[in-house]
């Protein structure tokens, strides 16, 4: 087992009151698995996918990544299994700003010491990202952010791949090439991806989905 | 409609409280530091108005000798006799102990009414007492506290009179300045008998003189008050950029709402109009905060402003405030124009905004190089027109335009020259989050370029202020010990003891030497004239810049004179020019030599020739040559012997250390306007980082969110800032070398008459280094801390597009 939620819960503060965003969720993922969680806006998945990520804590339960609970780890600890075990990708890409293409891709490898020049430059070609590399985020289309957003996420061949909406903002004919890319990628690197999607269609493409309402696994 | 979209713009301050707070506090500052100056400033002013004032000098016509100097009072008898209404005044100095005193004698029965500050008879005094011995002096309650157990007439008090002078009966004051039957001027009443007869034919060697419109203490002064004046408008340029800073934000975060309030039918020109006023009543408010605030800082450095005029020019002024509705009308017109220029580019471009523009809140700080190399183009180009007025410029205006353009210059060029330094620091480091720090602390320079201007103004300013006080104070030191080589220094209260003084001494000492003094007139200048004695001393020890090669022998002679730097340069003379003496008689100059803190020209000529030439100098004063170790003992003992009060015999050490304690003062508001202004830029900085803190938390979510700790990018955020400062700070060091150089060689000469040699002084840069880098961590200190504070939650939302 790669990930296993055990009884998770989540609130938050809010101006009117605590707002129970997870109420005791538990669900796993395999190692080369790919699943789809679905649920209607304000469900709580991307709160889960955070919270599998290593950004954020739970209320209660446990969070168990090749078997150690990263729910209990401390801030220095949590950003270690973030640097070396996690990859990310969100709807709005979340690219660094100040850095080009070539440094955006090498960031998160490089900054967990897993750096490997020959696996990014082929990742940067199946990316199609090779003509790209001296731009900057800004002179980016919103389909080529993405595709550094992924290959930022694979660059250090972490053991899982999480991702916010990441065609939510992209076209359906772009949308779809990337997920094709990210799967095929997927694939090739054994990684696990957890994906949080609207759209059931996408859904469908996974190995797997779980549909998540008002803070429970259905 | 109006008050809806009144209520909007408001709306955005509400929402940034911290935002508003600084843009108020540095509008307030910037006023401050403005208003601190002017009110003293104008303070100064008004009490030179009132010395100018005294006995109707800037509203009576007057009698005086063209050369200035006094004349017998039997040419005042033969103008009353030939119908001329004409009332006598003699002026002079006096010291009383430690003070030295303008006295002015008038006669109160022939004084016209518009000369008559105080109506002797209304002031309880009563005639016969004010003009018989010993007489009565009318002082300010300032120079009454400080003539208080002194060897003077009785005091009386008025307002009236500007401190540091006393209004006695002109009997007592001839008697007191040792110049019986003479006459200063005479005043003129402004209606005459028409059948006096003509001014040549009764006393010829007089002649009229206007009312004067400006006194010598405000010419003399002029430069100090200037100095201050660019120090206040350096201190408010720098609060501006706080302000710039501040609204440029605040209206590029409000263009979303902007759009939206036009597209629901709120026309432009509405709009304008409101975000006008909007900024009205801030500055307005701010201002008023302002000018208070500047009062408190003017009454904190009053004081020292007060010795400095007294210890550079004898100029007085009091020391506390009134409070003047021009200071305060200045205060908010500079906060209001400041502000409106600060906004103006912003305005326009919300005018020219198509409707449909799309909201960046962020476009502003990723202006592109092209803009950057543009701005240093016209950085370069300032500096150029800096130079220019430098080497072509004449007069103090053109030396503080070449000052202003040099700064301002460097300030521009600024930001593309930390740009090239933080990608050459990107280029050369190996690590990726050094490469990340690099290229993310260069992306932050464009919403920081302003603080870090205002900081390098700052920084220039203290390093070539503080260059140039240094280096003055290296040379003054050294001057010092030149110039005072005597052992002690013994001022006589009358002629007949100055006689019994020098013999005493002479017997006693090494040598005598006299330091006889008078004054004339030439250019319409005041020029002190001293009589040196033929000795080792002055050959020895005395400054000289420039002489020819016998020149002790021809002053000895009588055939030469002396000549200090500043009358030299204000006069343009040259070696072996004539200078014009007493009557038809003049002397060639020999030497030139360094004065410095002295105002006035001074004239060095020996000591028989002073006698010969000015029969009625002031001949009361000794320098004493002794072995050091025997010099207190001769002091104690020539005080006893003569009953001198401690002040009338000073050592070496005293004159020294007084002289210095003058120095000291005087700078001490420079430095203390040095440390505001770079208080200034420090919140500048503080501010800057605070608002941007807000938005920074997009760009460095991803950067935690792949694997730094939040405590790690708070570091880095707080290094961020102290390698900005310590850039900047490089680059300060050649500016305020620049700056330091025009001071001496550009500003000084120009105001003072003296040319300084620079010094250099690492070890106060090194300071400033450290203290500038102090306030640029302590600036990123609250927002750092904030962001290790920061709950995850808050991180995640810049990922979540839903929970």
């Amino acid at each position: 087992m790669l990930l296993a939620l055990q009884e998770v819960s989540k609130s938050y503060p809010t101006g009117e009151g605590v707002l129970q965003v997870l109420r005791g969720v538990s669900m796993a993922l395999d190692a080369g698995e790919s699943l789809a969680l679905t649920g209607e806006s304000g469900s709580g998945k991307s709160t889960l996918l955070h919270l599998a990520g290593g950004l954020d804590r739970p209320d209660s339960g446990a969070i168990r990544f090749e078997e150690k609970d990263i729910a209990r780890l401390g801030d220095k600890e949590l950003a270690a299994f973030r640097r070396v075990s996690v990859g990310l990708v969100f709807q709005q890409f979340n690219l660094i700003p100040s850095l080009d293409v070539r440094a955006n891709l090498a960031f998160q490898a490089r900054l967990g010491d897993r750096y490997d020049a020959a696996w990014t430059g082929r990742l940067t070609e199946r990316l199609g990202l090779a003509s790209l590399l001296d731009r900057y985020p800004e002179q980016l289309s919103g389909g080529q952010q993405q595709r550094v957003a992924i290959g930022r996420a694979l660059a250090g061949r972490p053991r899982l791949i999480l991702a916010d909406e990441p065609t939510g903002n992209l076209d359906e004919a772009t949308g779809d090439a990337v997920l094709d890319l990210m799967l095929a990628l997927m694939r090739e690197t054994g990684a696990a991806l957890l994906m949080v999607t609207h759209s059931t269609r996408l859904a469908s493409r996974l190995g797997r989905r779980l549909h998540l309402a008002a803070g429970k696994l259905s | 409609m109006l008050a809806q979209g009144f209520a909007v713009l408001l709306s955005h301050w509400w929402r940034h409280k911290l935002q508003f707070a600084m843009l108020l506090s540095g509008l307030a500052l910037a006023t401050a530091l403005w208003s601190a100056v002017q009110a003293i400033n104008e303070e100064a002013r008004a009490s030179y108005a009132r010395a100018a004032a005294v006995v109707g000098q800037d509203r009576l016509e007057q009698l005086v000798r063209a050369d200035g100097a006094r004349f017998p009072q039997s040419g005042y008898i033969a103008l009353r006799k030939a119908g001329w209404l004409v009332s006598p005044v003699i002026e002079g100095e006096k010291r009383f102990g430690a003070e030295r005193l303008r006295i002015l004698g008038v006669d109160p029965v022939t004084l016209p009414s518009e000369a008559a500050q105080v109506n002797v008879g209304a002031a309880g005094i009563g005639l016969q007492r004010f003009i018989t011995p010993p007489g009565v002096f009318i002082v300010s309650p300032e120079t009454a506290k400080r003539l208080e157990g002194m060897d003077t007439p009785p005091l009386r008090i008025s307002d009236a009179l500007p401190p540091g002078t006393a209004l006695t009966d002109i009997g007592i004051a001839q008697t007191l300045l040792d110049a019986p039957g003479q006459v200063s001027r005479l005043l003129i009443v402004p209606r005459q008998p028409p059948h006096a007869r003509p001014l040549a034919a009764v006393a010829p060697d007089l002649v009229r003189r206007a009312p004067a419109v400006e006194s010598d203490l405000s010419r003399l002064t002029g430069s100090f008050h200037l100095n201050l004046t660019a120090f206040g408008f350096l201190a408010f340029a720098v609060g501006l950029f706080i302000v710039h800073s501040a609204i440029g934000l605040a209206f590029e975060q409000r263009l979303p709402a902007i759009r939206t309030l036009r597209a629901v039918g709120l026309p432009l020109n509405a709009l304008i109009a409101l975000m006008v006023a909007e900024l009205l009543v801030l500055s307005t408010a701010a201002g008023l905060a302002g000018v208070a605030l500047g009062y408190g800082v003017a009454s904190l450095l009053l004081p020292d402003v007060a010795a400095s005029l007294r210890g550079l020019y004898g100029a007085e002024v009091p020391g506390a405030l009134s409070i003047r509705p021009s200071v305060w009308g200045l205060g908010l017109a500079i906060a209001v124009a400041g502000t409106l220029a600060s906004a103006a580019s912003r305005l326009w471009r919300i005018a020219s905004m198509p409707l449909l523009a799309p909201a960046r809140p962020r476009a502003w700080s990723l202006a592109s190089e092209s803009a950057l190399r543009l701005q240093a183009v016209g950085g370069l180009l300032l500096l150029v027109v800096a130079w220019l007025a430098a080497q072509l410029g004449t007069g103090l205006v053109a030396g503080f335009a070449a000052l202003g353009a040099m700064l301002l210059g460097a300030a521009l060029i600024l930001p593309l020259t930390l740009s090239l330094l933080l990608d050459l620091g990107g280029r050369l480091s190996r690590g990726v989050v050094a490469q990340w720090f690099w290229a993310d602390t260069r992306q932050q320079l464009p919403g920081l370029s302003l603080a870090l201007m205002a900081l390098l103004l700052a920084l220039s300013a203290n390093a070539g202020v503080g260059t140039m006080v240094q280096s003055f104070r290296e040379t003054f030191v050294g001057w010092l010990d030149q110039r005072l080589a005597p052992e002690l220094y013994v001022t006589t209260r009358s002629l007949e003891e100055s006689q019994k003084v020098r013999d005493w001494l002479s017997r006693r000492s090494d040598a005598v030497l006299p330091i006889w003094n008078a004054e004339l007139r030439t250019s319409g200048q005041p020029v002190q004239v001293y009589g040196v004695a033929d000795h080792a001393t002055y050959r020895d020890h005395w400054p000289m810049l420039e002489s020819v090669p016998d020149a002790w022998n021809r002053v000895a002679k009588g055939e030469g004179v002396l000549a200090n730097e500043q009358l030299m340069r204000r006069q343009k003379l040259k070696l072996g020019d004539v200078i014009p003496l007493e009557g038809s008689a003049s002397l060639p100059l020999v030497g030139v030599f360094s004065d410095y803190g002295n105002p006035k020209g001074q004239v060095i000529l020996g000591v028989d020739a002073l006698v010969k030439l000015f029969p009625d100098a002031s001949r009361l004063r000794y320098a004493v040559r002794i072995a050091p170790d025997r010099a207190p003992q001769l002091a104690g003992d020539l005080r006893a012997a003569f009953g001198l009060a401690p002040e009338n015999v000073v050592n070496q050490a005293a004159v020294k250390a007084f002289s210095l304690k003058v120095f000291e003062r005087t700078f001490a508001v420079t430095a203390a306007l040095n440390v505001l202004t770079l208080g200034v830029a420090g919140l500048a900085i503080f501010a800057s980082l605070l608002t941007l803190s807000g938005m920074r938390l997009a760009q460095l979510a991803p950067v935690w969110a792949t694997g730094l700790t939040l405590r790690k990018l708070a570091l880095l955020e707080i290094l961020r800032s102290a390698a900005l400062a310590s850039f900047t700070m490089l680059a300060a060091v050649p500016v305020g070398l620049g700056l330091a150089w025009m001071l001496l060689a550009v500003i000084n000469v120009e105001a003072f008459g003296w040319l300084l040699p620079m010094h250099l002084f690492p070890l106060d840069w090194l300071r400033l280094f450290i203290l500038a880098v102090a306030s640029a961590v302590l600036a990123a200190l609250l927002p750092a801390l904030w962001l290790t504070h920061r709950s995850p939650a808050d991180l995640v939302k810049v990922f979540a597009n839903e929970r």
